[in-house]
């Protein structure tokens, strides 16, 4: 009797096993292609033609679903036999280095329109300038050497330096040539900044992306913008932004599930048994939440019972004058002694 | 016209609550019928199935009140009660103030109820708690906020103001334009 019964195990086991190792091992005509860098495999096997895959039904889910394991369980095989290590020390799970990819996978969004040109490219193509292309060191007569164009040690001296400014032919002689100089290229750097902005405020007003910065650079941002990136930027969370900390009277607002899209709530008519069942649901809830003890009322119940006591005393005062008046002073140096009444 | 929504349901109770406190499972759950609350044009509504199921073949614009208003949403989401829901919350009351006859008058204009005009009141009131006002015949007049607890109405001089009046019955009369 008990030799039947191991033999009936052995066997089982050993089914066990077969079992296991058939659901391991794959039997493809054709090998597959495989990219691990982007987790790819490509299947070229076409497909048997016996089999129901041109027809709907039950039967076409089951023939594609066991297409799919078989081909996740080859390119799992293959992740098996690359280097792997253990990441973040000894107890970490094990990691494999997948190779470059090398599939292009095609862009996921469109490219960037061209920006619009500004107002000095527009007026530059109507007149046909073209651009020089300049040299970047320019012969210095004064210090006999090749000095840059501008910036440190450029040549034509420091500007700050320069200790004589003429008088131009139409000026007035009162006036300080010094100041209205240093006047002028403040003047000169303000608008080349103001254009500037101006170039990147039509970039941005015409739609096109402005590289790495979904908010416009400088300034001019309008509100819905800013309460735009705020937005994106809180949800950018692994939380979805739910566990982000508020401003101290910034709202809460409650995530909605359509991402801002229109409100949608139940049917009018909808099952009523089942709306009654919540808001029961909702009452105990809200009734769970009450604190069991109420600091007002329990106040209010010590007041009363003082008030019930210090009647009592002023009754009994008059009979034990002596004997009271003993035991009040005790207890006043007992509780001088403990550092207050004890807290109920 | 919609059912309340979770949070909208919550602000709806929460404010019941402080006058009937947890009878509003009488409200909800009823022996006698299948009653819901419904929200039109930011008030709420309670009503009985049957009704419900008429008023939905109503166009919206047409629409003006169905069942009883228990009160409505404001702007910024916050339910204001109305007179109209003194019918139940009257029943189910858990603090009650009764006012003396000399000073009914004075409620039922808008005024506030003073020391002098008190009656009685139940024992056990916190300050702040939503009271249900009556008359001596036991007459629900309306219903207010208890400005002192029951201790200290007992302390206080007869011009200081017990209950904060929030709707009367007279407002049926005076305010009749506000009311659906």
């Amino acid at each position: 009797m008990a030799a039947v019964r191991v033999e009936e195990v052995l066997a089982a086991a050993e089914e066990q096993e077969a079992e296991k190792r058939r659901s391991v091992t794959v039997e493809k005509e054709l090998e597959l292609e495989f990219d691990l860098g982007n987790l790819l495999a490509l299947d070229r096997n076409p497909p048997a033609a016996a089999s129901g895959l041109r027809g709907a039904g039950p039967r076409r889910e089951a023939l594609l679903r066991a297409l799919a394991r078989d081909n996740t369980q080859l390119l799992v095989a293959r992740l098996w036999e690359l280097p792997a290590e253990r990441a973040g020390g000894a107890g970490g799970p094990l990691v494999a280095r997948l190779p470059d990819p090398a599939f292009r996978l095609p862009r996921e969004k469109p490219p960037p329109r061209p920006r619009p040109p500004t107002r000095w490219e527009q007026f530059a193509r109507l007149k046909g300038i073209r651009r020089r292309k300049r040299t970047s060191l320019v012969w210095d007569e004064q210090a006999k050497e090749w000095r840059r164009r501008w910036g440190y040690r450029r040549a034509g001296g420091d500007p700050a330096r320069a200790w004589l400014a003429e008088v131009p032919e139409g000026a007035d002689p009162e006036e300080d040539q010094f100041a209205r100089l240093r006047r002028e290229k403040r003047e000169r750097v303000a608008r080349n900044e103001l254009n500037r902005l101006r170039n990147l405020a039509r970039a941005h007003r015409a739609g096109t992306a402005v590289p790495a910065a979904p908010l416009h650079p400088t300034g001019h941002q309008s509100r819905e913008e800013l309460s735009h990136v705020a937005r994106v930027a809180r949800v950018s969370t692994a939380s979805l932004g739910r566990f982000q900390p508020r401003l101290p009277k910034e709202p809460a607002e409650p995530p909605s599930r359509s991402g801002g899209r229109k409100r949608r709530f139940e049917p009018l008519l909808g099952n009523l048994a089942a709306e009654r069942s919540r808001q029961l649901e909702l009452l105990r809830d809200m009734g769970k939440k009450k604190p069991v003890l109420d600091i007002t009322r329990a106040v209010n119940k010590q007041l009363r019972q003082e008030e019930a006591e210090a009647a009592a005393a002023k009754g009994k005062k008059q009979s034990q004058r002596g004997k009271r008046g003993r035991r009040q002073q005790r207890v006043g140096r007992k509780s001088k002694k403990s550092g207050g009444r004890p807290q109920q | 016209m919609r059912p309340l929504t979770e949070a909208e349901t919550r602000t709806v109770f929460e404010k019941l609550g402080r006058y009937i406190g947890e009878n509003i499972q009488l409200l909800v759950d009823r022996p006698d019928g299948t009653y819901c609350f419904r929200l039109h044009r930011d008030r709420v509504y309670y009503l009985s199935e049957k009704v419900l199921k008429v008023a939905a073949s109503i166009p919206r614009e047409s629409l003006v009140s169905l069942g009883t208003c228990f009160g409505k949403f404001t702007k910024t989401q916050k339910f204001r009660l109305s007179v109209t829901a003194l019918e139940f919350l009257a029943p189910y009351a858990k603090y009650k103030v009764w006012v003396k006859p000399g000073s009914e008058q004075s409620f039922l204009y808008g005024n506030h109820v003073l020391k002098s005009g008190l009656g009685r009141i139940t024992e056990n009131t916190a300050q702040y708690q939503g009271v249900v006002v009556y008359s001596m015949a036991d007459v629900p007049l309306g219903f207010g906020v208890a400005a002192k607890s029951t201790q200290e109405c007992r302390k206080v001089d007869p011009m200081a103001i017990v209950v904060f009046h929030q709707a009367d019955v007279g407002e049926y009369v005076r305010n009749e334009d506000a009311l659906t």
